[in-house]
């Protein structure tokens, strides 16, 4: 164990870890952060996507000894008691099924957005394909990324 | 570690309320006020922390006592409880619509616990998509006597007579004069009903007050947005996996590495440089590890030395071997042959006979989250914090596996990933449980992605043969359906000698689950028919991970893609349009008590419509000048119980790389009442594109000893990528009065499902000419049909 310091969602933290510990356990079970959830381990489905220093990575497989800047997990999307207007569009297009995967798709959407706020729908696809559902709600996540990109969330919030 | 007790917002609030030890006391109470508050004042989750882990005993809520369902606030709020749970379909959201407009209340005045065993009344939890459709009944008369009881009381308070009064929104007038009213909260609130209804089972609940008429529904038919969608956008919603208490300890299984291994030596030394590491509990074939955090018990499971003794005999064939050993071995169980009419002459006699077989093999569930729990053996009590969609269920089957007495059991429902089935045998539920008793502390079981992959239930896979005979007008006058399924053994619910641990413990029913093999779900007019089914078992039935159990429609996909396919080369036969050749035999077929033949005729002409259908007989003609890109489109359609569903797909197939993109998806479904269009729209949508990942991606693959099916790259799914560039719903009310009082609203979860298979095989072959007869429909499968096709 040793002492790894983190930032995540603007707070510093310190953990007494193993360093080789996957950033998604520390999150999870020391910082209580659960938006980003178990899936895989092996980095292939997103749903414990978090966002670091503006790239999405895949906190399941990523030590966290090896964290360098700030992270940002679901929870900290919100800002000032406001959804994201991603979160937002998600609500008023009732995207998810059972929502165990929507970190992902959310953080996945995120990050796309923060690099490309037009994306075509082409561009979507592509930058989505790994954050995988089962219950396959891309349909609805795919449109509720497009009423953010044209701007029309219930919220009226611009990107 | 945290100390700190995770419970999701709505059962943390029924807790503090009127639950947990108080809404026991409450249930059992003497009609005394109960301490209430209002959601503005609940404290946070450190209050609920000096409560723990409320001691029991648990006894069963008495669902025949109208204060099981409903309590009224003093804030002139109502809590229902339900003993359902929702996998993601929205149907907590329906429920409250039922029972608001029952009760005529809000729907934003009202709150919704679901599946919590000590707290809410048995009603079975989920399964076969019958939550509204059944247990949507004994919701609605209770909320209907509750408001009876209501209007009682407020005749009484008012000193006007009941017929007399009016009630909107938990508040009572009179109708002679506005300014007599008082509330629900004012007549009642926080206080018992005390009001019993009779019957003798959940299911037939007998209550004095009816049921409104469809006509008065207000809040039913709503698009009302689901209560729990900002929870798990925002991430403030604590799911099942979020579960956590103080001394809490992090389990892993080790799982034989080959089927049918037995356990010979563990090397409890290979693990002991583990940090955290406190124990390796073994029973049987049954071993697992235990450490401090997480991280720990999963290197420890992945260290620990284990000498297992491979089997004598191959378990199981390769499944590229599957289909050769099914058609050969022997049947566990053979249905009788259904006969009607003459089939045989009629073939015999028949212009045109046309045979064929289908296959589809073993798929599994796949949960994008591996199977968990949390278990707590506190206080020589027994409580789950599950996902389990048949809470109850697992309750009981936990009490008998541990030998508990059932009111020292029981399991909290919180939420979880899509199940379709798969916790109908809740393996990490009886594991946690097992182990949590093992240690005295409370433990957190997790499955890893390769274990969930490979060793969760699967659906069974199935071969077909068919026959049919067109007469010289290509009517199809004659069909021959045989099916197999090795499905015996099947899984059953929550049994405590049937869940994986007990399977590999050693503990077994004296004998296996029969299992199905089923028969298509049609309403065609085929006047010479001959249905046969029949069950084989693979080598070996225990301690396998090609364990069948229910998968979203147990058999439906499977056998509606044989069948449904092969109507589709019966119409090609015919030279007959494939949506014509389906409506005609549809229009010959007679009426049943639901009236499913109206309603099919208008679900395959909606679905049509909807489709911008182009008739003409399949496959599409070619033309000289065709790219590399071939479009065709197919239908196929069924019911399940009493909905019905008609889909269209749309494919464009690759010739160059066999790669099948369905453009299109529409779907005309009919399921009586819709309680929620928005979420049933969702549900078709999300069922249809699961059924979609079926078709084109999803087989378990495993070789003689094991399944090599393990992860997303060598078990893959449906995309991003492949999701359709439109889906058109069209919610069809059939009914021959479709205006009628008592419309009754049936299940949708899985209808959607059923037909998709068939509606990408039916469309591959109009767009290219070439018939598949076994899914998935990948790539590789498609080229080497379309090569050999020379298309």
């Amino acid at each position: 164990m040793s002492i790894v310091k983190l930032n995540v969602n603007g707070a510093a933290h310190e953990v007494d870890v193993d360093p080789s510990t996957p950033l998604l356990y520390v999150l999870r079970n020391d910082l209580d952060l659960h938006g980003p959830r178990f899936g895989c381990g092996l980095g292939q489905c997103s749903v414990c996507t978090v966002i670091i220093d503006g790239v999405a990575v895949r906190s399941c497989i990523t030590p966290v000894s090896a964290v360098r800047g700030q992270v940002t997990t679901l929870e900290g999307l919100a800002k000032d008691g406001k959804l994201h207007p991603l979160q937002q569009a998600w609500i008023d297009e009732q995207a998810a099924q059972c929502g165990y995967c929507q970190n992902g798709q959310i953080m996945t959407a995120k990050a796309l957005l923060d690099r490309n706020p037009n994306p075509s729908d082409a561009e979507i696809r592509t930058a989505m394909d790994g954050a995988l559902c089962r219950c396959m709600t891309y349909y609805r996540v795919q449109a509720a990324i497009k009423r953010v990109v044209r701007g029309t969330t219930a919220a009226g919030a611009a990107k | 570690m945290s100390a700190v007790l995770h419970l999701p917002k709505a059962v943390e609030e029924s807790i503090l309320q009127s639950g947990g030890a108080s809404r026991r006391s409450f249930l059992k109470g003497s009609g005394a006020l109960v301490i209430t508050l209002s959601v503005a004042t609940l404290p946070g989750n450190g209050a609920l922390a000096a409560e723990p882990a409320a001691a029991g005993p648990y006894p069963d809520p008495d669902f025949l006592q109208l204060d099981t369902w409903i309590v009224i606030h003093p804030d002139n709020t109502a809590t229902f409880y339900v003993g359902k749970t929702d996998g993601g379909q929205g149907t907590g959201t329906a429920y409250r619509q039922m029972m608001c407009d029952e009760l005529d209340i809000a729907y934003d005045s009202t709150r919704l616990i679901m599946g919590c065993t000590d707290i809410t009344p048995d009603q079975g939890g989920s399964g076969g998509s019958d939550g509204v459709e059944r247990d949507g009944w004994a919701m609605r008369r209770v909320s209907a006597e509750a408001r009876r009881v209501l209007l009682e009381l407020g005749g009484q308070h008012l000193g006007v007579p009941v017929e007399m009064l009016a009630v909107s929104n938990a508040t009572i007038t009179s109708k002679s004069g506005a300014s007599k009213k008082v509330t629900y909260a004012e007549l009642i609130g926080g206080k018992r009903f005390n009001v019993a209804v009779t019957g003798r089972n959940v299911d037939n609940i007998a209550v004095k007050a009816p049921v409104k008429p469809v006509g008065e529904l207000r809040v039913v038919g709503q698009p009302m947005k689901r209560y729990d969608i900002p929870g798990k956008v925002d991430g403030s919603l604590k799911w099942a996996v979020d579960m956590k208490l103080p001394g809490m300890v992090h389990a892993r299984n080790v799982r034989p590495p080959l089927a049918g291994a037995t356990l010979q030596r563990i090397d409890e030394s290979s693990v002991a440089d583990v940090p955290g590491f406190l124990r390796v509990i073994s029973r049987g074939n049954y071993v697992a590890v235990i450490c401090q955090r997480e991280e720990q018990a999963i290197r420890a499971a992945r260290q620990l030395k284990v000498d297992w003794t491979p089997p004598a005999s191959a378990p199981f064939p390769a499944s590229a071997e599957l289909f050769k050993y099914m058609r050969s071995a022997a049947a566990t169980v053979t249905s009788e042959p259904q006969v009607q009419g003459d089939p045989a002459t009629a073939l015999a006699g028949a212009a045109q006979v046309i045979e064929a077989e289908y296959e589809v093999p073993f798929q599994g569930h796949t949960a994008i989250g591996p199977a968990h729990a949390l278990a707590d053996p506190s206080d020589g009590q027994m409580t789950i914090y599950s996902n389990d969609m048949k809470a109850y269920g697992l309750r009981n089957g936990v009490a008998r596996f541990l030998d508990m007495p059932r009111e020292k059991v029981r399991v909290v429902y919180m939420d979880g990933p899509q199940v379709y089935g798969r916790t109908a045998a809740d393996d990490a539920g009886f594991e946690a449980a097992f182990l949590a008793h093992e240690m005295g502390r409370p433990v957190r079981m997790q499955w890893m992605r390769d274990e969930e992959t490979a060793w969760d239930t699967k659906g069974p896979p199935y071969v077909f043969k068919l026959r049919g005979g067109l007469d010289s007008q290509g009517k199809l006058v004659a069909l021959e359906y045989d099916a197999c399924a090795a499905d015996h053994n099947h899984l059953g619910y929550n049994e405590p000698d049937t869940v994986l641990i007990a399977q590999l413990m050693g503990r077994r029913p004296a004998r296996p689950s029969r299992g199905s093999a089923e028969a298509p779900s049609v309403m065609y007019a085929i006047p010479h028919r001959r249905t046969t089914t029949r069950i084989v078992g693979l080598p070996m039935i225990w301690e396998t991970p090609l364990r069948t159990g229910n998968l979203r429609d147990p058999n439906g996909p499977q056998v509606t893609f044989a069948f449904e396919s092969f109507i589709d080369e019966m119409a090609a036969a015919a030279k007959a349009d494939p949506v014509q050749f389906r409506l005609d035999m549809l229009s010959a077929a007679s009426e049943d008590a639901v009236f499913r033949k109206a309603r099919s005729l208008a679900v395959v002409t909606a679905a049509a419509k909807a489709f911008k259908w182009d008739a003409r007989p399949s496959p599409r003609p070619r033309t000289a000048a065709r790219g590399n890109l071939l479009t065709g489109r197919g239908i196929a359609y069924t019911y399940r119980g009493s909905t019905i569903a008609a889909t269209i797909a749309e494919v464009q197939v690759n010739r160059e790389t066999g790669h099948v993109w369905v453009k299109r998806l529409a779907c005309a479904h009919d399921c009586g009442l819709a309680i929620n269009p928005e979420g049933l729209r969702h549900t078709v949508e999300c069922g249809m594109l699961h059924a979609l990942s079926r078709a084109l991606y999803e087989e378990v693959q495993f070789d003689g000893g094991k399944v090599t099916s393990v992860d997303w790259a060598s078990s893959p799914t449906l995309r991003h990528a492949d999701t359709p560039q439109a889906i058109d719903i069209v919610l069809v009310n059939g009914d021959p009065n479709p205006a009628r009082a008592d419309l009754a609203p049936y299940g949708a979860g899985e209808t959607s499902h059923k037909p998709v298979i068939a509606a990408v095989a039916n469309a591959i072959y109009d767009a290219t000419g070439v018939r598949l007869r076994r899914p998935p429909f990948r790539s590789d499968r498609v080229l080497a049909a379309l090569r050999a096709a020379k298309v």
